[in-house]
């Protein structure tokens, strides 16, 4: 018999008030109890719609079938045919847009936790002791990818799976890409992301650290090396900034500097090397997940105020619901249909205050959400010492600058076939927030995963 | 894990080092940096290439021991290794197809004009090469540049070694006794930088500075290089290190600069008294 139950199981969270001050994991997962209660609302329907919401499609109903036996491994079995990942994305995929959002038991009640099965699948795994993991018989091929972060990783665990021998080229001193350097602990533990890389390595995939392609190596260098196919996944790239007075002030940060001296270089460790400035009133501007983020790091770093500043209403915020949930839990205050007009100084040339502009929506745009416009005379000044600015990234000039052939859009992104990833130049493929602009960690993995599929047809029929 | 290869301390707060790096070492120019984590539990520095020997694989830094991170850089001994070391980053300087060149540095900016100067020369230009410091026992690389210069003038503040007074004093003198330069290229202290480009300003002679702003990654990730040039946003990491002298806006860039000098002072000294515990 289904659970009947219209509502999810809640996900067991660290109380808001206790959370807000420390770095440690916001939810603490499903007990195997409510686990197997959760998999039991699941009506294994024909049709499967989660499955289409999934962008590396996920046996979801299997693996779901599995767990509500109590048969936890041969979930992960499911799981792994498709994902490499699952312990990342069970914890930041914006599952209600995707497997959830079409989850039937969704129409007249609460989704399945679909998201929060599979956190609770990888997390029973990774919890039992490590199987030895037997490297596949090589095939003789060499592939270089160029970027740790999500989408790379896939690539480079679905081709050494298959015998590839893989190289992944990283730029900082740390593998992971956005899941070390961007997204928070209390979100993403580091010891899950590292875990997983070390899945790769014992998979025989190789790490450079330290290494910047398109400055020591360029992509014709990596050819010349002997790698017969490139995969490029380095990520969204520089960030940016809105062009109002006052963003070079001391205090301003983009979302990416403030993130990765957080996340990366530990600065919230009293032991840190890496300095922040220590805060007391900080103005986020908007709406992604990248800037709840940044909020609730300020928050935890000591802020007594935080304030999350967009210019459209709470419906358009692009961010997951449940960050934006939890950042109210924690007391970070939303002003809604407000946009930045300049930030003032204070008489050390620190940021001093933040000037916005009250917003109305008016027609849609070419992105299908009302399009702001500023109210008339409705200036007036929030009372910050930091503001981090989160609105976006356009695309590193480094690999594109150094590699004859490749073509980018007119914004930078490099342009790459949808189904392959595979670029303008022969046996160099894309994927991840280099060709679609800043976007989802499972739609880089989705990349990534399509890319070795064609890397492979590519070079077998070589 | 990098292995330094050769230390010698230039002055008393400034040391040169040779990593050995040959990937770098095969594809670095002059003006471009790398950057730098001392320790594992490291912060990340940036540091520009001060030379490089393709050979041997090494590449040089020239550092002045400045905060905690410079202190911990200078405890290490010949033969022991650093964590990390990235690069060839940034844009190298353009020095093809000047045929007279004033080359101007500033204490330890001097190591990094130094290398400009080396190409210049070898390039076949005239190179008249204008270096200053606070005092005698801070001059470094004088024998290095005067190989490399068609004329070197020594400035020091107090008087104490070459001629007294600053480096735009002397490249006043040099513009003023009618030489003509294609370019002049200034590295060293923001203020010194701001000056000189005042001054050739007036001459209109074009200047290209040489930027070392607060960096984090150093690739175009962070965006904490950011400066204004020609009322642009530019990140100094992808965009420079080298700009158009008359067009930075240097105030800012000072202003930006100073944003961690209150921790920076309290970690050089907390380390500071850790090495003199272990003495």
């Amino acid at each position: 018999m289904p659970n009947m139950s219209p509502n999810k199981n809640p996900m067991p969270s660290q109380a808001p008030d206790v959370r807000n001050k420390n770095f440690l994991e916001v939810a603490l997962g499903y007990s195997e109890e409510t686990a197997i209660d959760e998999a039991k609302r699941c009506l294994n329907c024909k049709n499967k719609p989660c499955v289409s919401g999934c962008p590396v499609k996920i046996h979801i109903p299997d693996f779901i079938k599995e767990v509500s036996e109590g048969n936890f491994e041969e979930a992960y079995r499911i799981i792994s045919e498709s994902s490499s990942l699952p312990a990342v994305c069970g914890r930041v995929c914006p599952q209600e847009s995707q497997c959830e959002g079409k989850c039937v038991r969704g129409i007249k009640g609460e989704s399945v936790g679909i998201g929060r099965l599979e956190r609770f699948v990888a997390d029973h795994h990774n919890a039992l002791a490590a199987e030895k993991i037997t490297k596949p018989e090589p095939n003789g091929h060499k592939v270089a990818i160029i970027g740790s972060g999500p989408s790379g990783l896939t690539c480079a665990g679905d081709l050494a799976k298959k015998g590839y021998d893989v190289t992944v080229f990283e730029a900082l001193h740390l593998a992971g890409g956005v899941l070390v350097y961007g997204i928070p602990e209390f979100r993403l533990p580091k010891a899950i992301v590292q875990k997983e890389i070390d899945t790769l390595k014992d998979l025989g995939v190789k790490i450079e650290t330290n290494m910047v392609i398109g400055k020591v190596l360029s992509i014709d260098e990596l050819f010349e090396q002997g790698f017969e196919a490139v995969y490029i996944g380095s990520g969204a790239g520089l960030p940016r900034f809105m062009g109002i007075p006052g963003e070079n002030l001391k205090g301003v940060y983009s979302a990416n500097e403030f993130l990765t001296r957080v996340n990366l270089m530990k600065a919230y460790k009293d032991e840190a090397k890496t300095p922040i400035k220590n805060s007391k009133k900080v103005a986020v501007v908007g709406g992604g997940n990248v800037a709840m983020d940044a909020a609730r790091c300020a928050k935890r770093l000591g802020a007594e105020e935080v304030y999350i500043v967009y210019r459209r209403s709470e419906e358009e915020l692009p961010a997951r619901k449940e960050e934006v949930e939890h950042a109210k839990e924690e007391g970070i205050v939303f002003k809604l249909l407000n946009n930045p007009v300049e930030i003032l100084a204070d008489e050390n040339k620190f940021v001093g205050g933040i000037k916005c502009v009250e917003m109305e929506l008016g027609e849609p745009d070419e992105s299908g959400r009302r399009r702001p416009k500023a109210k008339e005379g409705s200036e007036f000044v929030i009372d910050v010492d930091c503001v981090i600015m989160a609105i976006g990234t356009s695309p590193n000039p480094l690999i594109k600058s150094t590699t004859k052939g490749l073509n980018t859009q007119k914004w930078g992104g490099i342009i790459a076939d949808e189904a392959t990833g595979l670029t303008s130049r022969a046996h160099v493929y894309a994927g991840g927030d280099a060709v679609t602009g800043a976007a989802t960690v499972i739609l880089a993995m989705g990349a990534g995963k399509a890319a070795a599929e064609a890397i492979d047809k590519d070079l077998q029929g070589k | 894990m990098y292995r330094i290869i050769k230390k010698t301390n230039l002055n008393p707060t400034v040391t040169k080092m040779e990593i050995l790096a040959p990937h770098i070492a095969k594809k670095a120019e002059p003006g471009q940096f790398i950057i730098l984590r001392v320790t594992d539990d490291g912060e990340r520095i940036p540091l520009t290439i001060a030379d490089f020997d393709r050979d041997r694989g090494t590449v040089t830094i020239i550092f002045q021991i400045v905060g905690a991170t410079t202190e911990d850089l200078n405890h290490k001994s010949e033969g022991e290794y650093i964590s990390d070391f990235v690069g060839p980053l940034g844009v190298a300087s353009h020095c093809e197809g000047l045929k007279k060149v004033a080359v101007v540095g500033g204490g330890v900016g001097c190591a990094i004009a130094y290398p400009i100067a080396k190409k210049l020369h070898g390039l076949g230009a005239e190179v008249h090469s204008v270096v200053g410091f606070r005092s005698n026992d801070l001059v470094i690389l004088e024998e290095d540049f005067s190989a490399v210069s068609n004329k070197l003038v020594v400035m020091t503040d107090d008087g104490s070694h070459g001629k007294k007074g600053l480096v735009t004093d002397a490249l006043k003198e040099l513009i003023e006794a009618g030489n003509k330069y294609d370019e002049v290229i200034v590295i060293g202290p923001l203020i010194m930088m701001k000056f000189v480009c005042q001054l050739t300003k007036q001459y209109d002679i074009k200047t290209v500075v040489s930027m070392n702003p607060i960096m984090i990654d150093g690739t175009g990730m962070c965006g904490g290089c950011r400066l204004t040039v020609d009322e642009q946003v530019k990140f100094a990491c992808v965009d420079g290190p080298d700009f158009d002298g008359h067009k930075v806006d240097f105030d800012e860039a000072i202003e930006r600069s100073s944003m961690y000098k209150p921790f920076e002072r309290k970690a050089h000294e907390a380390i500071c008294n850790l090495y003199k515990e272990v003495k």
